[in-house]
């Protein structure tokens, strides 16, 4: 680990020397905190009316109905999309035939390149808007086709992942290519792959936010009722989504780390680019 | 179809905005990630918890909630209330991306081998010079992919900037596709085609950077 990359076991000396540090920046710390409180209060901004809405049952519905539980649907759906969409162009991408390779690893390359927010944006106006299907499963259906891109990757690395032998073995027993890949190389990969799938909630999560810009329901567009219904409130309405944002996700991580733990062992995560692996290294948002 | 082409020249103001708030925003957000970074391998435990704190809690916030924070709640708080768009664009944006610097970095550091730290010890090097001729350089060169995917999402990520108001590339299309409603397609796959012409050319960069840096490991 880090930590004893980079320095020995200090001795004495060294120990007290990071105290020293150690006092300096709690002060500091301590001394930001307190400002930063004491400034917010002299602009008025901790004062209870400021926050009243958020503890008032009929706002506090809205928030956790209308808001949270609308983006958790919207999350869970694309979610569900995505998979599907991944396990198809993630097996695509590991055909025999050349047309099928390139197809699939284009389509994969295509969305996973292009901005979320664009692509719900040419949704939306193309087949959501007048009597489309409208920003909710516009919102669904973009988040799907960027998140099953990139668990598409996910797919293809832990199918790869599984040791080549198992595979060898299944021809030598007489199986054919589809039973190696559902009855062998899947089941296997599937467990491999589930803390990265769990980790792409997160991203599936905080990117429902967007839809703020396509009108579609979810936490964003209660707080901008609540901020428009209140004006001047939109730093408690921001520190509310955050709070709301952040627990989530931290229950999803959590999840993650326990399935790591229970189902693939000891072995590093699967390290795909654009994927938000929240157990350790690279993460991307 | 008409209106994109007699008007090419917004889509190219409005790609050069996106280019300028990426380098912007990638420049802050690697001094401010590297930073976080060094903190979180540091010796010092206030630091670290800070550090973690500040990834931890970034990492799980939507950047359109950090958005809402830097370009709705500082001005109502009275701070930035001056500042031009692309500079709050940035702002939100590299906080943001910070973390996922940081921990990039803190990955690449991970990457040395304990043995070399240890040899570099073993032969007297300090902390210094076991940073300087050890540790980091190697610590870069493993960073280089994962930073690259960073920097990649960033970009694509600078998109959510529309929503407040700056004119760049998201907004632009958002504006051509509510005038010419028969031709979203078409005003999809330019935009699209501008923003892969962005990501393919930052992958380029670090696929060259990585051959050149390549060391025997």
């Amino acid at each position: 680990m880090s930590g004893s990359v980079l320095y020995d076991a200090p001795g004495p000396r060294t120990i007290a020397r990071h105290r020293l540090y150690t006092a300096l920046t709690a002060v500091a710390v301590v001394a930001g905190i307190v400002g930063l409180v004491l400034f917010l209060d002299s602009k008025g901004q901790l004062a209870y009316s400021k926050w009243e809405q958020f503890v008032t049952p009929k706002y506090v519905r809205a928030l956790l109905v209308d808001g949270l539980l609308k983006t958790l649907q919207m999350a869970f759906s694309s979610i569900i999309g995505a998979v599907l969409f991944g396990v198809v162009f993630g097996i695509g991408k590991l055909s025999d035939h050349r047309p099928v390779r390139w197809a699939c690893a284009l389509v994969v390359e295509f969305f996973r390149a292009v901005p979320v927010l664009l692509l719900m944006i040419f949704i939306f106006y193309t087949w959501g808007i007048g009597d489309g299907f409208g920003p909710y499963w516009s919102v669904v259906l973009a988040l799907t086709l960027y998140n099953g891109a990139v668990l598409a990757e996910v797919f293809r690395a832990g199918v790869l992942a599984v040791p080549k032998g198992q595979a060898e073995a299944a021809y030598a027993i007489g199986m054919r290519k589809t039973q190696v890949m559902t009855l062998i190389l899947l089941p296997q990969a599937v467990k491999i792959m589930l803390p990265a799938i769990i980790s792409q909630c997160v991203v599936a999560l905080k990117d429902t936010s967007l839809g703020y810009y396509i009108v579609a329901p979810g936490l964003t567009y209660i707080g901008k009722a609540m901020w428009t219904e209140f004006p001047g409130t939109h730093f408690q309405t921001a520190v509310v989504l955050a709070f709301l944002y952040i627990s989530v996700n931290l229950v999803l991580t959590v999840v993650a780390t326990w399935v790591q733990k229970r189902f693939v062992g000891e072995h590093k995560p699967l390290e795909v680019g654009m994927t938000a692996l929240t157990t350790q290294a690279s993460t991307v948002p | 179809m008409e209106d994109v082409f007699s008007h090419f020249d917004l889509v190219l103001k409005a790609f050069w905005l996106t280019v300028q708030l990426a380098f912007l925003s990638g420049v802050a957000a690697l001094v401010l990630g590297t930073a976080l970074a060094a903190m979180r391998v540091g010796p010092i435990a206030v630091l670290r918890w800070v550090a973690a704190t500040y990834v931890t809690l970034v990492r799980n916030t939507p950047l359109l909630v950090m958005c809402v924070f830097v370009f709705f709640a500082a001005p109502n708080v009275g701070l930035l209330t001056g500042t031009p768009f692309l500079i709050k664009g940035t702002i939100a944006v590299s906080l943001y991306t910070a973390p996922f610097v940081a921990e990039s970095l803190r990955s690449g550091v991970n990457a040395v081998p304990l043995g070399q730290a240890e040899a570099a010890r073993a032969i007297g090097m300090t902390f210094g010079q076991n940073m300087r001729h050890v540790v980091l350089p190697q610590a870069f060169r493993a960073s280089v992919p994962p930073l690259a995917s960073t920097l990649i999402a960033m970009t694509k990520n600078t998109s959510v900037v529309a929503v407040f108001g700056l004119a760049e590339a998201t907004f632009r299309m958002r504006y051509f596709v509510n005038r010419n409603a028969d031709d979203t397609m078409l005003i999809f796959v330019i935009f699209a085609i501008g923003y892969i012409v962005l990501v393919e050319l930052i992958s380029l960069g670090a696929v060259g950077l990585e051959r050149r840096w390549k060391a025997a490991r």
